[in-house]
């Protein structure tokens, strides 16, 4: 008897499913999905990545019609995006490298990183080992005295190795708790500019065996799919840590970091919104997604 | 690294067959790896789209002509279109009849604004123009500093008034200073800013108001992506602007952005900055910049790298000993230290015609790695050696396999592959003769 009924009961299921599978099934129109993955290209998430995301969407069987797929994208692209990576710099002392190709605004970035760390009550120290751009090194000395921070400097053309190394140093003998150096800006193509980086990095590596290093690879919010080939040979030449979106204050979307963080599995860990001082934060990838797609009202 | 349009369009194109007139589906499958082509290059997606659909009204109904294949010459009708579209009208500065013909360089935050006044102070004076720069950027710590030692690295005068804070001002007052001194341009570096910044933009707008430039060139980084449109949609309708230069040219990005920007603004690209060196700053060459966006392969950029990375004189000096076979290990080393120097090997790759789709595979057979081997192991040699490669013997070969961290099959192998060379260029030397070209003796393991 309870069979029955059992069996009775799916029947109706099974009725009901069917009716509302016809509901839902009014297949998502084409019109959505090429809507969904021109707002990706729009925003550099780049072709292939767009592609694999909707691939992903059009395999879920829960995104059935256009309310749920919005949703269904969002959880896709939070996944290819990962936890938030906060950075990682204890227990001091610890070194941060600054890089990046021309113009992303690496130096602007120290100053602010600089300020947001001071205010935590940490004592930094800059290194000016931009030692080719003319006047790059007065700029952080700039925001050093902004800041209220220590700087180390060496005259322009001065070896770059030679001054991170001269920082490590005086980070060692005045009790510093986080070490940035300024990198000059480098086209990811020219070879011997990646050299004289990795020779940098081997004096870090060296100096601060067993530290704390990060290695930030700052991309300008506005670049579109050249920035992933900048991280992927940033990446190989120095083992790039993380990534700074800088200049998100703009109307560009910097959806290149989801592509970057598909292929190449580097996290974004801070991102620029401004010009002041506090125009620094911890990247939060929700609402990164959501300045991507904002929720349908 | 990018799919290049040749090489995904090469199949398509031994798929359709030779008929009489383009039809809509020939057609229609060639735009669509066309499309993604200018995707991938950072071409906004409206343009894109707007373009494709442009050719395909030109395109369907053409008659196909005999030497093409109808994907061939549906590329070409776009090819051909956007070199047409980049070629613009207006091609140079426009000079003012009575000097001093002001020019307002704009942009955005790192489009290279500042190196890109010092460049055009040297072209102009290259010229015999006296141009004056002017340091308006009061707001980035230590951007007037800059301009003042570019300025002095090309031996242009810079005008800044220390402690202004009003950047119209200093413009206003370059101006004078301008007509005192008899300078016959006056270059304004404006600051940087951010094109929905508001404030800012009115700002620069003013700015015009004020000093009345002949041009307003915009600054463009090529590594833009799609917020091109809307970042030069605004300068244009905020600001107004006559032409565009072009900066980082001398990456890998496929410059898409160039595109959107001319046609979105309706004004052409006066010229492009490539490298550090103030002296990079080169006219546009509109077919260069259409072949690069498509990404069908840039050989005259190709060669120009070539030329500016290899002496003239250690070239002519190679083709000597090239000629009377005495070509030697030290000769090859420095072969390989040229070809280094041009780049990494798969963008190297990416610009020759043919093999731009097939980079990715290429860079495996041509890493960069197996050229620092073949170095170590040149390196590792005695001069004698390297002047006469037959002293090798088997303890040598030990030794310099042990001195460069190689294996003696490595050392071997590369001893093999330079007799094979010697062969080869005494028999492209015969070739030559008989009015044939040659090619590039090296085979790559």
């Amino acid at each position: 008897m309870f069979d029955r009924l059992r069996a009775g009961l799916a029947r109706t299921r099974e009725a009901f499913t069917a009716r509302l599978d016809q509901v839902l099934a009014q297949p998502l129109s084409r019109a959505v999905f090429d809507e969904l993955e021109a707002a990706l290209i729009e925003a550099d998430v780049g072709v292939p990545t767009a592609s694999a995301i909707l691939d992903r969407l059009r395999a879920r069987r829960d995104v059935r019609d256009a309310r749920s797929v919005r949703g269904a994208l969002r959880e896709i692209i939070l996944e290819l995006l990962g936890e938030a990576a906060p950075l990682r710099i204890d227990p001091p002392p610890a070194a941060i490298i600054m890089l990046g190709v021309n113009g992303v605004g690496k130096t602007t970035t120290i100053g602010k990183l600089a300020h947001h760390l001071s205010r935590q009550g940490k004592r930094v120290l800059l290194a000016a080992a931009d030692t080719f751009r003319a006047a790059a090194i007065d700029q952080l000395a700039i925001w050093a005295q902004r800041v209220g921070c220590e700087i180390v400097r060496h005259a322009p053309g001065a070896d770059p190795a030679a001054v991170v190394f001269d920082a490590i140093a005086a980070l060692r003998a005045r009790a510093i708790d986080v070490l940035i150096a300024d990198t000059a800006g480098r086209l990811h193509t020219k070879v011997n500019l990646m050299e004289e980086l990795k020779k940098i990095n081997r004096v870090v590596a060296r100096e601060m065996a067993d530290r704390p290093v990060e290695r930030l690879l700052v991309l300008d919010a506005s670049t579109g799919q050249n920035a992933i080939a900048q991280a992927r040979t940033f990446k190989d030449a120095v083992e790039v840590t993380g990534l700074v979106l800088a200049k998100l204050d703009g109307t560009a979307k910097g959806g290149v970091v989801i592509a970057i963080a598909h292929e190449l599995a580097i996290p974004v860990k801070l991102i620029g919104t401004g010009e002041t001082l506090d125009d620094l934060q911890p990247f939060d990838p929700r609402q990164f997604v959501d300045a991507l797609l904002p929720p349908t009202p | 690294m990018f799919e290049a349009l040749q090489g995904r369009l090469q199949t398509i194109i031994t798929q359709l067959t030779g008929r009489g007139v383009l039809s809509e589906a020939d057609v229609d499958v060639v735009l669509r790896e066309v499309r993604l082509a200018l995707l991938e290059a950072d071409v906004n997606f409206k343009v894109a789209k707007a373009f494709v659909d442009r050719i395909k009204a030109a395109a369907v109904g053409q008659q196909v002509t005999k030497h093409l294949a109808p994907g061939q010459q549906v590329v070409k009708l776009v090819h051909e279109e956007l070199v047409r579209l980049l070629g613009g009208t207006a091609r140079d500065l426009r000079f003012a009849d009575r000097p001093p013909t002001i020019i307002l360089l704009v942009g955005v935050h790192g489009a290279g604004k500042t190196t890109t006044a010092a460049k055009l102070a040297a072209r102009l004076k290259r010229r015999g123009r006296q141009p004056l720069l002017v340091a308006t950027d009061l707001r980035r710590p230590a951007a007037v500093t800059q301009l003042q030692v570019v300025g002095e690295q090309v031996g242009a005068p810079v005008f800044s008034q220390p402690g202004a804070t009003d950047p119209i001002a200093v413009a206003r007052a370059s101006l004078r200073d301008a007509e005192r001194a008899g300078h016959d341009v006056v270059l304004i570096d404006a600051a940087g800013r951010q094109h929905a910044d508001d404030e800012l933009m009115t700002e620069l707008r003013a700015m015009r108001e004020a000093v009345q430039p002949h041009n307003v060139v915009l600054v463009v980084d090529a590594m833009t992506g799609q917020d091109a449109t809307a970042m030069a949609g605004r300068f244009q309708a905020v600001v107004g602007i006559d032409g565009l230069i072009v900066t980082k040219l001398d990456g890998d990005a496929r410059g898409g952005a160039v595109l959107s920007v001319v046609e979105v603004t309706g004004r052409p690209v006066l010229f492009v900055g490539t490298g550090e060196k103030l002296d990079g700053l080169e006219p546009f060459h509109p077919d260069r910049m259409a072949s690069r966006i498509l990404g069908m392969g840039d050989v005259l950029t190709l060669i120009e790298k070539a030329e500016e990375t290899i002496d003239a004189e250690a070239a002519a000096e190679m083709e000597r000993k090239l000629r009377r076979a005495e070509f030697t290990l030290d000769d090859f080393r420095e072969q390989l230290r040229s070809v280094r120097k041009m780049g990494p090997l798969d963008s190297l790759i990416g610009m020759i015609p043919g093999l731009a789709g097939r980079a990715a595979g290429l860079a495996g057979a041509v890493d960069e790695r197996s050229l620092g081997r073949v170095e170590a192991i040149i390196n590792s040699m005695t001069p004698d050696e390297r002047a006469r490669p037959d002293i090798i013997d088997g303890s040598r070969r030990r030794r310099i396999a042990r001195g460069s961290g190689t294996s003696i099959q490595d050392v071997n192998r590369l001893l093999k592959q330079f007799e094979e060379a010697k062969k080869l260029i005494k028999r492209v030397g015969e070739f030559e003769r008989k009015g044939k070209r040659g090619k590039f003796p090296f085979r790559l393991q």
